[in-house]
């Protein structure tokens, strides 16, 4: 059986991680995942909610020490933990905050203090085929679709990575949750095998991160998005020096681009992938609005379709957006296909928040709206239309609220006596557009 | 984490905080509609964390200090307009 290592590096000595109470090295780190490990029941998938991004990696360690799957689904909603339980029945949720995980087995992160750094002696080994992570999209029929991610991709993925950024022996810290495919490569891959230690916080107000910046020794890593970089910059705070910065989720614009590299003294690189394939490519956009593939991963283009295969990409993905192969290294992106919504860094679709709403009781017909005044830097919010006689905002919202991320609720919510379908039942999107204009900026209900 | 305000100072500020919530996120309400003790997030007004990154930069400018999560809870500073003016009230520098 092949096998690979869960950690890339050298020494049982270097830093694997730097939490507020100071490092910790590897062997601190495989003591804390094998205790942590002994104390997990038999459930074969774990739901790892965990905030503090040391938690989480001890957590997915630990899992991996007994041959359990990771389970990453890209919200938390109620109905997301109702369709994981669907799809993994045996889940149980590892949480180490007041996380409500509603009927699900719960384990709260326990204290480890039976964890001995010095019975460590070698960085154990996982066997290359096992299914370590399964992450979900939100598929358009209403249930998030489960992607397997085998170890191999996984270790692969984190060597890439590094490889391709120049990360190695940087500090990462970072604003996007352990959680999600972004913030799950650039900071727990980036660490397991990329030599890349991690901050353990999640900073999220600006002078959050600036004091996670220099909680941590040079040279700095900040994994962060456009929503959070603008926000950092907006504050007004005296910044400290980073060494490479890297913005991924949503569209950045040059001008944000160009003033965090003056202002963090660091080169930006924009990040490019998907839930299913990881990251695939990069881009130092002050410089150049071409992406440049990773090593060993190919795209290919037919019938109106961009491919992707190689490297750590498992099989092949047939990317959504709207792709140009420029050469066997380059392509530009020219935006998503009509229905994929990004807001934030959360991706879902039209069809998906369709579904959604349809699917409450009291609402006859349903149609979310995505209004055509896009903000630079990737922050437009939903409308939806609704026809429910008998329910009114607070109640509807509330329902939407156990089935959607709430960066996905309408704002605004209008309410409308019929929508506007065509012949053949279908919503026109230049009519959901003029009904937008005419009703936006009235109050309703 | 209100250490010498008083309640009515609090009550004081509610109006002006309620206005500032409602300008900074292009809310469809008017001041009056928000309950002071109905929760921000979730079941009551459902601010998320987008809306909470851009109130915290428009409160750092009006009332001159940085909000942290690190010692002061974030959800529970933001859990109802009174709090939040509580907060703003112990903290504000201007």
């Amino acid at each position: 059986m092949s096998t690979l290592p869960l950690l890339g590096h050298a020494s049982l000595d270097e830093i694997f991680a730097y939490r507020p109470s100071g490092p910790r090295r590897v062997r601190d780190f495989l003591a804390d995942a094998q205790a942590l490990a002994d104390r997990l029941p038999p459930n074969r998938h774990l739901l790892n909610v965990c905030q503090d991004r040391y938690h989480f990696a001890v957590g997915l360690a630990g899992g991996l020490l007994r041959g359990k799957t990771s389970l990453q689904p890209s919200s938390q909603s109620a109905e997301t933990l109702r369709q994981v339980k669907l799809d993994c029945p045996d889940v149980l949720c590892l949480c180490d905050s007041n996380f409500d995980s509603l009927d699900l087995p719960r384990l709260n992160f326990p204290e480890l203090s039976d964890a001995d750094p010095q019975r460590v002696t070698a960085i154990p080994h996982i066997p290359a085929d096992h299914p370590a992570v399964r992450v979900y999209t939100s598929g358009t029929s209403g249930q998030p679709t489960p992607h397997g991610k085998s170890w191999r991709s996984l270790v692969k993925n984190g060597r890439a990575a590094a490889h391709h950024l120049g990360s190695a022996g940087h500090c990462a810290v970072g604003t996007v949750p352990a959680q999600h495919m972004y913030g799950f490569e650039s900071t727990i891959l980036l660490a397991l095998h990329g030599n890349t230690p991690f901050w353990s916080g999640k900073p999220f107000y600006a002078q959050d991160i600036v004091a996670a910046l220099q909680a941590v020794p040079a040279p700095r890593l900040l994994v962060t998005t456009p929503f959070h970089l603008s926000a950092l910059l907006a504050a007004g705070l005296d910044l400290p020096a980073v060494d490479l910065l890297l913005s991924a989720t949503a569209p950045l614009s040059s001008g944000l681009a160009r003033e965090a590299e003056k202002r963090l003294a660091a080169p930006l690189y924009e990040i490019y992938g998907c839930t299913e394939t990881g990251q695939i490519a990069s881009r130092r956009t002050t410089a150049d609005l071409t992406w440049k593939l990773l090593d060993a991963i190919h795209l290919e283009q037919g019938d109106g379709q961009s491919t992707v295969f190689g490297g750590h990409v498992e099989g092949r993905v047939v990317l959504s957006d709207v792709i140009e192969r420029l050469d066997a290294e380059h392509f530009l992106l020219h935006g998503r296909h009509a229905d994929l919504i990004n807001i934030a860094g959360k991706r879902t679709s039209l069809a998906y928040l369709n579904h959604q709403v349809a699917a409450i009781p009291g609402v006859t017909d349903g149609a979310f709206f995505q209004p055509d005044e896009e903000t630079p830097d990737g922050i437009t919010r939903l409308a939806a239309f609704v026809v429910a006689p008998g329910l009114n905002r607070r109640e509807l919202l509330a329902a939407l609220r156990q089935r959607v991320d709430s960066i996905f609720l309408p704002r605004p919510l209008i309410f409308v006596d019929r929508l506007p379908r065509n012949a053949t039942g279908k919503l026109p999107r230049e009519q959901l557009q003029t009904l937008y204009s005419e009703r936006n900026g009235h109050a309703c209900h | 984490m209100s250490q010498d305000i008083s309640p009515e100072t609090v009550a004081a500020l509610l109006p002006e905080v309620a206005e500032l919530i409602i300008s900074a996120l292009n809310l469809e309400l008017t001041a009056a509609e928000i309950e002071p003790d109905a929760p921000l997030f979730g079941d009551g007004l459902g601010l998320d964390s987008i809306d909470i990154l851009e109130l915290a930069l428009v409160i750092s400018k009006r009332y001159g200090f940085q909000l942290r999560s690190d010692n002061e809870d974030n959800i529970r500073i933001f859990s109802s307009l009174r709090t939040l003016a509580s907060h703003i009230g112990a903290q504000r520098t201007k």
